[in-house]
């Protein structure tokens, strides 16, 4: 039953990655055409992804779940901006374009806000020199705080000097490693997955 | 120590408070602290005046209201450095909720520069696939995008004539709050070779040093902060810069926090009786 996918996901990985080293026209084109599917694809994922939300969000209300009422928010939120996307568009000025000024922008800014708070408490309570590597850290965000904005350059003329020579320097190559390791880690679990080792993509058995 | 247990039990909402003040006050009463330019934001705004006029760029505001006041400023900033170089700019996004961001972007910079739709820009819109959309950019533009966000052919586009992929893009904008960054650097400039310039949440551009070290980015705007210095270089008192007053404000205030949380509970316990980093909930 799983030779098909299986067979799918093989084709589809060792061609398109073999497009990907062959310049001739014709193997261009198409790789063109499968860019197109993969396009249809993408679109029928979005459909599915609001299906899904709409069955999940449906049985929280039918059976009266905890936080049913959020729910009820959700999918009526779905409905109306959708059908006045539909109804209307979406441009500025049209009756989605009002709601995302009015609703979604402000909503998305205040909770991503609400981040300056709490990682300040957190800081308070948690950030502490208990040894030489916790020291380290600590002196070192302070540095980089304080020397990252403008009142830094005020205090000492030297702290932007110093934070840049973190950030080019220890940070640079943390930041090198962690991303060589990540591809070869990539590239394995994307060999594992296109010759059929890894298959938790296909689901429960 | 009394006082010190007292200040470790400091009530939260207190914090809270002092970081709204903090926030508020030089919003109100701004106090326009000096920005120094960073030699990643002065290759950024290099690699934009270098294009001749005519040439066209095409800029990703691959964000969303979450992120939209560090990336919003970086954006307006670009497009009327842009549009002051009579530089063309093919807009678009890959989030859906980034539409109404870069419309408003678009709109702000286009009122500001007297630029004008289908001749100095185009909005292209939203398109669902992050590696898909970056790489059928660099095949067909117009199998991507066969209209633009308000419905028009870009056939009939002036400004996109002869334009098709990104050998006839001088230069590629991603201003990101998210992995969409990574698929345009390996995609956009990785296999189609296009020279780019990133833009990012100061969160997220540490993680991209290596490729301006590569130069497979020319620039890195970072955070609020590259936004303020990007205004900066523009000669612009825009919200980025308007914003670093409360940043900078704000970090004193957490850093000052720290150290007297880190005093006070020396004061309690001793060094190796306090908790290590992260060993208490906020």
């Amino acid at each position: 039953m799983r030779r098909g996918p299986l067979l799918v996901t093989f084709l589809s990985g060792t061609v398109i990655a073999a497009l990907f080293f062959i310049p001739h026209h014709k193997a261009q084109e198409f790789n063109s055409t499968l860019l197109g599917w993969t396009l249809v694809v993408y679109a029928f994922a979005l459909a599915l992804g609001s299906l899904s939300l709409w069955e999940n969000h449906a049985r929280k209300i039918r059976t009266r779940s905890e936080g049913w009422p959020y729910s009820l928010v959700t999918l009526g939120a779905l409905l109306i901006v959708t059908g006045l996307g539909i109804w209307k568009g979406v441009a500025e000025g049209t009756p989605v374009g009002r709601i995302y000024n009015s609703v979604n922008s402000p909503l998305g800014s205040t909770m991503f806000s609400l981040l300056a708070f709490v990682i300040a408490s957190a800081a308070f309570r948690a950030f502490r020199a208990r040894s030489p590597e916790a020291t380290l850290l600590l002196l070192t965000a302070i540095v980089m705080m304080i020397g990252r904005v403008s009142i830094g350059e005020l205090m000492s003329d030297k702290l932007p000097g110093i934070t840049e020579w973190l950030l080019d320097v220890p940070n640079l190559a943390a930041k090198r490693a962690i991303a060589i390791g990540v591809g070869l880690g990539a590239v394995s679990t994307a060999l594992k997955i296109i010759l059929g080792i890894e298959r938790s993509y296909l689901g429960r058995s | 120590m009394v006082w010190a247990r007292r200040l470790l039990a400091l009530d939260r909402r207190i914090i809270f408070a002092l970081i709204a003040l903090g926030v508020i006050v030089p919003l109100l009463l701004p106090i326009n602290l000096p920005v120094a330019v960073s030699p990643r934001v002065r290759a950024a705004f290099d690699a934009v005046d270098a294009l001749p006029a005519g040439s066209v760029v095409l800029l990703s505001m691959d964000y969303e209201p979450d992120t939209m006041a560090e990336l919003t400023p970086m954006s307006v900033a670009i497009l009327r450095h842009c549009f002051r170089k009579h530089v063309k700019v093919a807009a678009m996004t890959l989030y859906p909720a980034g539409v109404g961001l870069g419309e408003q972007a678009l709109n702000q910079a286009s009122r500001d520069e007297r630029a004008v739709r289908n001749t100095d820009y185009v909005w292209l819109g939203y398109k669902s696939g992050f590696q898909v959309v970056i790489l059928g950019i660099g095949e067909n533009l117009r199998a991507i995008f066969p209209v633009d966000g308000y419905g028009t052919p870009l056939d009939s586009i002036p400004m996109l004539r002869g334009v098709n992929s990104y050998r006839q893009m001088s230069l590629v904008v991603n201003l990101t709050a998210s992995s969409a960054a990574d698929y345009w650097i390996q995609f956009a400039q990785g296999r189609y070779h296009a020279p780019m310039i990133l833009g990012s949440t100061a969160v997220m551009a540490t993680d991209y040093y290596p490729y301006l070290s590569s130069r497979q980015i020319l620039g890195l705007i970072g955070g609020m902060k590259g936004a303020a210095e990007y205004e900066r270089l523009i000669d612009v008192f825009g919200n980025g810069r308007r914003g670093m007053d409360a940043q900078s404000l704000v970090h004193v205030i957490v850093v000052l926090l720290v150290i007297v949380g880190n005093v006070a509970l020396f004061a309690s316990r001793g060094w190796k009786g306090g908790r290590g980093v992260g060993g208490v909930a906020p």
